[in-house]
């Protein structure tokens, strides 16, 4: 490997990137103006329905029974293991669920900061009045935290999206673009080798995705004060991980295509199902199983959880490090099959 | 003392519907041009694509320098194919130090650029270039490692009658400094200006070679009278050997005196007469049957 042929192949690429306008202003309005939407769409008050979360529902007692059955407040069940409790506690706590409720032993957890959840509350305890008993049916629990907005919850989610259109894109079209027009032929030539090639390509859009990305992200917090709670450097190693796992997923895609009407195909369909089923704009958490686990095999899921995760939780490495194996993992298959496929021509 | 550079031996390429190359043998010598001469679909693109080692030979054997094809040939070799893409957003001058930071050592790139008249177009994007300015950038980048050997195929192609001439002037410039060249062209009159030796292809097979005086020698030894076809309407054409061509009639002879004594007897005009001696369109055309330029 020459370090100096890499470096030429590599300035050049990010000369030409940095230099193609209309390319590089996309990169960042795009997500920019996503957010915007996002934001301007969910400022207002939306007429919501009241959301509960019930755990041992099947063994509820006559009281809980009549609490759950009432009408215009959507009851939704909650596994009773302890993690499950505690994910949904969480969620009380982000004003994403307005009261968790055990049927069985007749606890409840409010935030005490939610108007939503106080009037859950007040319903409930209206029900232990009208049912006549001077005794404290309910035991309450309360929690307190900051209301994560949709905005927070989709952000990580945009962030990591507009990263796999660039990283896909950008390596996949490019390089398929260049080897049409007779460029790979010419680069086959010189003394350059197809590793030293791959690894400036690699490298150039690394860099400009994660420039890009800092930007959006600082841009964007600037103008929408969304949440985050963890630490900046876990993001940007997310961040990197997951660019290098989409970037050789392009390379693969890339390796022998000749036509750019096929690769634009070809790219389409690995990031159009990523888009919708990765959990960028709604959660996983209740769809199919089937659904849940063809998600698991896309890059862009562990990228927007684990974002996700250090964004709104606050979670550290050791918390994501079943997302950040996953997204190694994917990027030496994918680097290594990129790589053996690839032909100049 | 002339050795030789380059061994072609036997080289086949087969694809699975057409024979590309069908069995050539090629001796290149050091500091000679060489020119490939064929129609369109002859092979020589092929054949100079494997000797380029840009695609696989099904067969045959080349040695540069006595020794397989390798890293040294992609070091010494420049290469200026038939259409080759510049990368987008990038200027001249940065598209020139790209190529030479590819090679562990290179040309000195002021000379290079004053060489082929790039002067007044270093800045420019390479978008923007012309025909005859995108040619000299890529002849540039096929000097820019200095090479020892240089292919040139169809660089001529698509230029106007005076960037053609300019380019000429560039080959036979470096030809000057000794450096060998391979030349594939479809045009006659660059072969035999440029040319020490050429190889006529068709069907992916050499039917001629040699230097263009001895083809031309060896093959004829007649001239062509060429008068438009109007002024001949009335004239018994049945004892000569004609060819049409773009509205005239070509009688080929080797006594000019005596069909020039039978037109005048027959009143015709010799005011458009044309005597030309034999070209290598006529060596194609006699070898092949076919136009060179079809």
């Amino acid at each position: 490997m020459s370090f100096k042929r890499f470096l030429a192949l590599f300035f050049s690429r990010n000369k030409e990137f940095i230099r193609d306008r209309s390319s590089l202003s996309w990169n960042i309005l795009m997500p920019v103006l996503i957010v915007a939407g996002f934001s301007f769409a969910f400022s207002g008050d939306i007429g919501k329905q009241f959301k509960v979360g019930v755990i041992n529902e099947s063994s509820a007692t006559l009281q809980a029974k009549t609490f759950i059955s009432l009408k215009h407040i959507e009851f939704y069940s909650v596994d009773a293991s302890d993690s499950a409790i505690s994910h949904s506690i969480k969620k009380v706590q982000r004003h994403q669920v307005d009261m968790l409720l055990d049927a069985k032993k007749q606890q409840y957890w409010i935030n005490t900061k939610s108007p939503s959840g106080y009037l859950v509350e007040k319903i409930l305890l209206g029900l232990q009045n009208k049912i006549g008993s001077e005794k404290q049916l309910f035991e309450k629990q309360t929690v307190s935290g900051k209301q994560i907005r949709y905005i927070d919850w989709v952000i990580p989610g945009i962030l990591s999206m507009n990263m796999m259109f660039s990283a896909l894109f950008g390596v996949g079209f490019v390089i398929v673009r260049y080897r049409k027009n007779g460029m790979l032929k010419r680069l086959k030539a010189t003394p350059i080798t197809a590793f030293e090639y791959l690894s400036a390509q690699i490298a150039s859009r690394m860099i400009l995705i994660m420039v890009v990305t800092a930007f959006v992200f600082y841009g964007t917090h600037f103008f929408v004060d969304f949440v985050m709670n963890g630490s900046h450097l876990n993001l940007f190693l997310v961040f990197a991980l997951g660019a290098l796992s989409m970037i050789s997923l392009g390379l693969i895609i890339a390796a022998r295509i000749k036509s750019e009407e096929t690769a634009g195909g070809l790219l389409n369909l690995f990031s159009w199902p990523m888009m919708f089923f990765s959990g960028v704009w709604f959660s996983l958490e209740g769809a199919a199983p089937v659904m849940q686990n063809i998600a698991e095999i896309f890059p862009l899921t562990h990228v927007t959880a684990a974002a996700r995760a250090i964004m709104i939780d606050g979670a550290g490495l050791l918390d994501i490090s079943y997302h950040l194996i996953i997204l190694a993992v994917q990027s030496v298959v994918f680097l290594f099959f990129g790589a053996w496929f690839f032909k100049w021509d | 003392m002339a050795t030789d550079l380059l061994q072609i031996k036997n080289l086949v390429k087969h694809y699975p519907s057409v024979k590309a190359v069908n069995g050539i043998d090629i001796t290149l010598r050091t500091g000679i041009c060489f020119g490939l001469l064929g129609p369109n679909g002859a092979g020589k693109t092929t054949t100079v694509e494997i000797l380029e080692g840009i695609i696989q030979a099904t067969s045959g054997e080349i040695l540069y320098k006595g020794k397989p094809l390798g890293d040294q040939f992609r070091k010494e070799a420049g290469i200026m194919f038939q259409s080759t893409a510049l990368q987008d957003y990038i200027t001249v001058r940065e598209t020139l130090e790209m190529f030479a930071n590819f090679y562990p050592q290179h040309a000195d790139l002021e000379n290079l650029i004053i060489r082929c008249n790039l002067t007044e177009y270093l800045d420019q994007d390479n978008r923007e270039l012309s025909g005859g300015q995108r040619q000299r950038l890529l002849l540039a980048i096929a000097l820019v490692n200095n090479p020892d050997i240089i292919f040139l195929d169809e660089p001529t192609t698509g230029l106007d009658p005076q960037a053609r001439r300019n380019f000429w002037d560039l080959i036979n410039d470096i030809k000057s400094e000794g450096k060998t060249v391979v030349l594939t062209t479809h045009y006659m009159d660059e072969a035999y200006n440029l040319c020490d030796e050429i190889a006529i292809m068709d069907h992916g097979k050499i039917i001629a070679q040699g230097t263009p005086k001895s083809l031309l020698e060896e093959n004829f030894n007649d001239v062509v009278l060429q008068l438009p076809k109007a002024e001949l309407k009335d004239f018994d054409l049945s004892s000569y050997t004609t060819h049409e061509r773009d509205g005239h009639i070509e009688i080929t002879t080797c006594d000019v005196n005596e069909v020039i004594s039978a037109l005048i007897k027959n009143r015709i005009s010799l005011s458009l007469l044309q005597i030309r001696p034999r070209t290598l369109d006529d060596l194609f055309l006699q070898l092949t049957g076919k136009e060179l330029r079809a």
